[in-house]
């Protein structure tokens, strides 16, 4: 037997177990702030429309500062700030609570410019058919606004799940963490992080061509 | 009200070199901008006149800058690049990864901002005696710069906000520096709160001189 100690090891099959299982995590969180997010960041949008005024003067400002302060930031002050407050989050739910508020912040302006797409007389048209304030927005609004909006919402989306790497600050062991304690102990930094890579672009190339594409053909 | 003493003292302490911080953040922020365009610039006019490798070359960047995490670029440029034997100071780091990502992003904008000027424009110009570089500089580049304005404003917006990596490759700009006193004080809420207002701060500057700038440029 060799007396030598190993301190590093190699990049064993079983670590690709380990990256997979990150790359989940980084999805479940991504998929469950993006869902929660655009329900709260369209009814942001709607009540900056219809709440002209007091939304422009109270919602829009606190939503100003999900966009203007860094994410990372935004991550490491709310999971600081929620113990003092007596929430016991750990980093998942801190997380997705930011990452969520995020998410509606961004989506809350493409709503609003979902809304403002459909025209006016379109909306009069409706009512004056005989529809209610709500069927309008159910069955006129929703689908021409949001086919306008759709794309800049899978941009919004993808922003997110790429943005989601950052709550690997809080210690949340998500896919560039995972890479990263790999890298740590495995020293081959360039095929770990080519896999990490691959996984992102894998997820977000296809879409957001697919997105291009829909813009094309609906532009037509 | 909370079971929690905030101590703003050791923050407000340290507040000059929070400050100095911020001008770091700022300057490689600024100078990542103004590679991002020079190079957007170049990858955008490649991807519309060239073809074979150096066209490849110019997609190949631009989609991987636009479809993995930030923080992967960095880690990139941080770990990545130390397979072959480059270590490059944490500076370099910030620097090389923001500037790769901007100049992808831009050179969609860009790209977007050339196909919106008409080529009759550049025949006309041509036929009216000018040479190609008097029709770039003279007819073409001042519209597509109007265009790009906003979009190059909300990319300077993004570098501030994307130089806050930095703190997780140990580069010690705004949000490095504030990791460093926090973990020294253990004060970490408070570091962050007033880094916060100072992202914040920085961003409504850069939107308020944009602002005030355009005016200024497009007053006809």
């Amino acid at each position: 037997m060799e007396p030598t100690l190993k301190f590093f090891s190699g990049f064993a099959p079983n670590d690709l177990w380990f990256m997979g299982d990150a790359a989940l995590r980084t999805l479940w969180i991504s998929v469950l702030s993006i869902s929660l997010g655009t329900v709260l960041g369209t009814l942001f949008g709607w009540m900056l429309y219809e709440g002209r005024r007091a939304a422009t003067l109270t919602l829009a400002p606190v939503l100003d500062v999900f966009r203007s302060v860094p994410l990372i930031i935004q991550l490491v002050l709310f999971y600081n700030f929620a113990p003092i407050v007596g929430l016991n989050l750990d980093p998942f739910a801190s997380g997705t609570v930011i990452l969520t508020v995020y998410t509606a912040a961004l989506v809350a302006n493409v709503a609003r410019g979902g809304i403002e797409a459909v025209g006016a007389p379109m909306r009069r048209a409706a009512r004056s058919l005989g529809m209610s304030y709500w069927q309008d927005l159910r069955h006129v609004v929703l689908p021409i606004g949001g086919r306008a909006v759709f794309p800049s919402w899978v941009g919004v989306a993808l922003g997110v799940m790429k943005d989601s790497a950052l709550v690997s600050v809080l210690g949340y062991v998500e896919l560039l963490k995972a890479s990263q304690i790999l890298i740590t102990r495995t020293q081959e930094p360039f095929l770990i992080l080519a896999l990490a890579g691959a996984f992102y672009f894998a997820l977000s190339y296809p879409v957001s061509r697919y997105a291009t594409h829909l813009e094309n053909r609906w532009a037509q | 009200m909370f079971d929690y003493n905030f101590h703003w003292r050791p923050v407000m302490k340290s507040l000059p070199d929070l400050l100095e911080a911020a001008s770091l953040t700022l300057q490689v922020a600024v100078l990542a901008m103004v590679l991002g365009i020079v190079i957007g610039l170049c990858l955008a006019l490649a991807r519309l006149h060239l073809r074979g490798p150096v066209y490849w070359f110019a997609t190949a960047w631009v989609e991987l800058a636009r479809n993995t995490p930030a923080l992967f670029q960095l880690f990139f440029f941080g770990f990545g690049l130390g397979a072959f034997g480059l270590h490059l100071s944490p500076y370099l780091i910030v620097l090389a990864g923001l500037t790769f990502n901007c100049a992808g992003y831009l050179a969609e904008n860009f790209r977007g901002g050339f196909k919106a000027v008409p080529e009759t424009q550049i025949r006309a110009s041509r036929s009216l005696g000018m040479t190609p570089w008097q029709a770039y500089s003279r007819v073409v580049i001042p519209q597509v710069f109007r265009i790009v304005y906003h979009p190059i404003t909300n990319q300077m917006v993004w570098a501030v906000l994307m130089s806050s990596l930095g703190m997780l490759v140990g580069f010690r700009e705004l949000s490095g520096e504030t990791q460093f006193f926090a973990s020294r004080t253990f004060r970490i809420f408070e570091y962050f709160a007033v880094t916060a207002v100072i992202y914040y701060a920085i961003v409504k500057v850069i939107l308020l001189s944009s602002r005030l700038m355009a005016a200024r440029l497009f007053r006809y």
